[in-house]
């Protein structure tokens, strides 16, 4: 167990059994989880194993899915989708703001715009950001609630490689400002070892792999260590990379 | 107009060595810019053929009377005629029936689209009553209002209220379900979401049914007027066809027309501010 996660004491998300079942199939067969509180965790697996499924799960959006088992999350969840679904009607600024009242409701959006490298770009409208502004902009948007919990559902899927090592930094730092128990899905085995401290592997319904990495930030692709954890993650994933 | 112009300002004289190959632009596929006041051009050369053919005295001037004449009986009819109290009874009619139907249609397409329990009543009436042909109904309402006013308005209502209503209710209802969900996390309260998602949604929709509303607003007022009316644009042509005036009906046609072009232009004019951010994705 990495040592910081010994001082935390209540966990942020709690699975206990958890099922979900599309059509009679069990996606998610009894997961037991626990997420500390500020733990940066990522979530590997195949297509189709039940990523979203269970992110989706831990937001509170499956609506209408038949399932089971208890499952105990924070009261301020935000969530980052593949897209950065940003309201078209709606001035960047006013995206931030959506669902946010309180006077100083604008001067924190115009905060978290800054902190995204997003200053300036307040009125423009959203059809006028490039794909990586976009994100950032959802990114702001879901941190301005100063959420507990950050669920991310591949945030950078689909970004350019530059545009993503950018995001990779800009995540890791508003994380160690603002402390979120992060859930990052990821199909990317390079994404989650540079990012996460811990990384999970969803298998057949279950958590398959379990991975802590307690290697100091910030994170290289190329450190030799970090070449081992990818290769038990490449494994558990059922990839064998053929160095013939 | 193509405007495939190849860059050549950096082109050197170096003599010896062969230009690398200049890079062309492509052939532009889209029609390119807009001419100004592009919409005019073609009625403005109608409007010359006309003039031409007339001074040549190609056109019988029974069947149709030169541009002056129709300007000269449009002026006489304007100062000494009825038309004035015409012009004020057509627009009043089609103002009533399109306001009526605008707010009939606004309001059912929210009830319907917000609501399970409204699209069950409101929806499947509505489709039946699109159904039938609604100037078919004239006979009925006649029957039922009277020969009034009252009757005509209705019509002119119905004509409106029924692209309005479908065309908004399809946008309320094929809200995008990433929205829903985005809502949902947010932690919208059920008014904000439909307001501050569900309505400037489904806007785009609503603009297409007002612009058809408005069209309809005054194919319904021609037909209401042609058939039964004692006063009106339409009853000043029909009388005019007793008394074989063609330049009055050719007046009356084109007071339609302005009144057709310059509420189309009025319904495009605030669709462009109120959708202004949709012009940033059309580029
Ligand atoms: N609404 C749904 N109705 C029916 N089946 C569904 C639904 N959502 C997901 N599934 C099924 O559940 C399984 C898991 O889907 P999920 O989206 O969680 O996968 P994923 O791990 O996120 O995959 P990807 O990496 O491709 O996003 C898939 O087999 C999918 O077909
Ligand atoms: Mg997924």
């Amino acid at each position: 167990m990495a040592p910081h996660t010994e001082q935390l004491t209540r966990p942020a998300v709690r699975l206990r059994g958890l099922t979900r079942s599309f059509g009679g199939r069990a996606v998610l067969d009894g997961i037991d989880l626990d997420l500390p509180a500020g733990q940066f965790t990522a979530l590997l697996g195949h297509s189709g194993s039940g990523k979203s499924t269970l992110l989706r799960a831990v937001a509170g959006l499956d609506h209408g899915v038949a399932g089971s088992g208890r499952l105990t999350a924070p009261e301020r969840v935000s969530v980052v989708f593949q897209d950065s679904r940003l309201l078209p009607w709606r001035r960047v600024l006013g995206n931030v703001l959506l669902g946010l009242d309180g006077k100083d409701a604008e001067e924190r959006g115009r905060a978290a715009l800054e902190e995204v490298g997003l200053k300036g770009r307040e009125r423009a409208w959203p059809g006028e950001l490039s794909g990586g502004e976009a994100q950032r902009a959802a990114l702001a948007r879901s941190l301005v609630r100063e959420p507990e919990l950050l669920l991310a559902d591949e945030p950078f899927g689909a970004l350019d490689a530059l545009t993503r090592i950018r995001m990779h930094n800009l995540l890791r730092d508003l994380w160690k400002r603002h402390r979120p128990s992060v859930l990052l899905v990821t199909h990317d085995v390079d994404e989650a070892i540079v990012l996460a401290d811990r990384v999970l592997v969803l298998e057949n319904g279950r958590i398959g792999l379990d991975l802590t990495i307690d290697r100091p930030h910030p994170r290289s692709y190329r450190e030799p260590v970090l070449g081992e954890y990818r290769e038990r993650l490449l494994a558990a994933l059922g990839v064998t990379e053929d160095h013939a | 107009m193509t405007t495939v112009t190849t860059t050549t300002t950096t082109a050197a004289p170096a003599a010896a060595a062969p230009d690398p190959p200049q890079v062309r632009r492509r052939r532009r596929l889209s029609p390119g810019r807009r001419l100004p006041a592009a919409r005019l051009l073609g009625p403005l050369v109608v409007l010359a053929l006309w003039a031409a053919a007339s001074a040549a005295g190609r056109l019988d001037p029974g069947a149709i009377p030169a541009p002056w004449t129709v300007v000269r009986t449009a002026g006489h009819l304007w100062t000494e005629g009825t038309l004035p109290t015409d012009v004020l009874t057509s627009l009043e009619r089609a103002g009533y029936g399109f306001a009526i139907g605008l707010t009939a249609g606004v309001l059912l397409a929210l009830a319907s689209g917000l609501s399970r329990t409204g699209e069950a009543l409101i929806d499947g009436t509505v489709q039946l009553n699109r159904a039938i042909p609604t100037l078919g109904l004239i006979p009925l309402f006649i029957l039922w209002l009277g020969i009034g006013e009252t009757f005509k308005v209705a019509i002119i209502a119905i004509v409106v209220y029924i692209p309005i209503y479908l065309n908004t209710h399809a946008a309320l209802s094929g809200i995008d379900s990433r929205f829903v969900e985005l809502a949902e996390v947010q932690g919208l309260s059920r008014l904000a979401f439909v307001r501050q998602v569900v309505i400037p949604g489904a806007l785009p929709g609503f603009f297409v049914g007002l612009r058809l509303g408005v069209t309809g607003s005054w194919l319904g007022l021609v037909v209401l007027e042609q058939i039964n009316a004692t006063s009106g644009l339409g009853y000043l042509m029909f009388q005019a066809q007793n008394y074989g005036q063609s330049d009055v009906i050719l007046v009356g046609l084109l007071i339609y027309g302005v009144f057709g072009l310059v509420s189309d232009s009025v319904v495009r004019l605030i669709e462009r501010r109120v959708l202004s951010w949709r012009r940033t994705l059309s580029n």
